[in-house]
């Protein structure tokens, strides 16, 4: 009786966005995202983008050891599990990226000397996971009652051989790119959190492709209002 | 690089701080700022910042307002920390704006001074018990905070029993010191709770819910089978009923009220009933 009702409960809230305001080329993949689907962590979340699907869990504010204990904010801890196989020396570099991303959006001095911990299982990859992995990493936090000062999100841009923006790119189109930039934003004032670049660009390339993520990102942002506003209109 | 400048520019119009009181039942989300009642006045009509001229230049009548769970004072402005609904309450009496709070849904508990918790036992060490309640740390009773001890008439509690008591230190410096009497040093209710009977948890919401005082859930549970329930602030409720079957069933249907609509629910409280 439990897990149907549990089953019934949950929320799922998808969205079709289907262009931003540049051209072709520039529109993001199909979004989902469903939250508090886990009974044990204090909150997850799971998010899709076209065929990237991340499943996060967030544990806090919880006991840390003394070891870890920092004595004026909360220690946060992100670990990332890929698909198949150990972590490895890429999950522990993108651990650190988006530990980076939430410590500066985490109120962590209302909770010193406790510990966030996120968890992040690679469900299925086909391009744009770390900004996936932000997306859900986001989500779980909100959905834990993590105190933050700001919502966050992911947008990933390749850049082709002739110059052309394409978000939120396949992993096909990320493996032909010359260069794959993947920004992190906060939904105050589109502010840039975290940039991971790879492969060759130019100055204003880049600066395009951080215009382009600002304006992407509002699409995430206002799908994050729409699946939080659906899952409290339950209620 | 106009491009980005001129982008930018739209968002920040976009994100301009709303009036609190024209988001009230909301769903409102971190990072959002909300103007006081007083404030918006100040802002005027036009938006232009115009204010009334007054002979007395200094003299603004502040209204005085609680920031409740969910917000932070930021500057003049309330910002919002946790996704949920804003709700306010006006004062009961006297002068101040009331409460501003945001509703939501959270498991994780962080103790607060007040409130009444069921706690574990963990461990006994010299004078003090160490609580479980849930929380990033486990909370310390000292053995005389039960009604009647005294250093000779020590309680008899055992690790791994269930406590309840209320916070009288709980802030996010300190660790969380529980006792089982009120400031009167009365029990009233408070202390080990008795043998059998199941503890579970549910969200927090959950509980403020069925607290609330015109709850009808726990009105009709009671019409069902006489039954014993302690109600934890940290998500954890104790029930018992004369058997073992009828207490499971009084578990479920608890966890269950929190995704049922109030008429699945007497449905199943009829079916209950008859059976």
């Amino acid at each position: 009786m439990e897990e149907e009702m549990h089953t019934d409960a949950k929320i799922r809230a998808e969205i079709g966005t289907g262009c931003s305001p540049r051209g072709p080329g520039c529109s993001l993949r199909h979004f989902a995202c469903e939250q508090n689907l886990l009974s044990r962590p204090d909150g997850s979340a799971s998010f899709l983008q076209g065929d990237t699907s991340v499943l996060a869990g967030v544990y806090g504010p919880a006991e840390v050891k003394v070891s870890k204990e920092i004595f004026n904010k909360a220690t946060l801890e992100v670990i990332l599990r890929p698909k198949i196989g150990l972590p490895g020396v890429a999950e522990k570099s993108r651990e650190r990226l988006i530990r980076n991303t939430c410590e500066a959006v985490v109120l962590g001095t209302l909770h010193p000397r406790t510990s966030i911990t996120v968890v992040l299982q690679v469900v299925s990859d086909a391009g744009s996971l770390l900004a996936c992995c932000l997306n859900a990493a986001c989500m779980a936090l909100v959905d834990a009652g993590v105190p933050m000062r700001a919502l966050f999100c992911g947008v990933t841009c390749a850049l082709d051989s002739d110059g052309t923006l394409v978000l939120d790119p396949t992993s096909k189109q990320e493996k032909e790119a010359r260069a794959v930039l993947t920004f992190a934003l906060d939904s105050v004032e589109r502010k840039l959190l975290m940039s991971s670049t790879k492969g060759l660009y130019s100055d204003s390339e880049l600066q395009q492709c951080l215009a382009a993520a600002q304006a992407a990102s509002q699409h995430v942002f206002r799908f994050y209002r729409e699946s939080l506003q659906r899952r409290y209109s339950k209620s | 690089m106009a491009e980005p400048v001129s982008v930018a520019a739209e968002y920040l119009a976009g994100s301009r701080a709303r009036a609190a009181r024209t988001v009230l039942g909301q769903v409102v989300l971190p990072g959002e700022e909300l103007l006081l009642p007083e404030q918006e006045d100040a802002e005027g009509p036009g938006g232009a910042g115009e204010r009334p001229l007054s002979l007395n230049a200094g003299a603004r009548s502040r209204v005085r307002v609680v920031c409740g769970p969910g917000l932070r004072r930021c500057g003049d402005r309330l910002l919002v920390t946790k996704c949920g609904r804003l709700r306010h309450k006006e004062p009961g009496s006297g002068s101040g704006g009331g409460v501003y709070w945001v509703d939501s849904q959270q498991k994780r508990y962080v103790p607060v001074k007040g409130d009444h918790v069921i706690g574990i036992v963990t461990a006994k060490s010299g004078d003090i018990f160490k609580v479980d309640v849930g929380g990033s740390e486990p909370a310390s009773l000292s053995y005389l905070s039960f009604e009647g001890a005294t250093k000779r008439n020590r309680p008899n509690v055992q690790v791994g029993d269930l406590i309840y008591g209320q916070f009288v230190v709980a802030n996010k410096d300190m660790e969380p010191e529980m006792v089982c009497i009120d400031s009167c040093g009365r029990a009233n209710g408070m202390g080990v709770i008795g043998q059998d009977g199941l503890l579970f948890k549910v969200t927090l919401g959950l509980i403020r819910k069925l607290l609330a005082p015109d709850c009808e859930i726990i009105q009709e549970v009671g019409k069902l089978y006489p039954l014993e329930i302690v109600f934890g602030m940290n998500g954890r409720i104790w029930v018992k009923a004369k058997t073992i079957q009828q207490t499971l069933i009084l578990a479920n249907i608890l966890e269950a009220c929190e995704h049922m609509t109030s008429d699945q629910r007497k449905q199943i409280f009829s079916r209950l009933a008859e059976s």
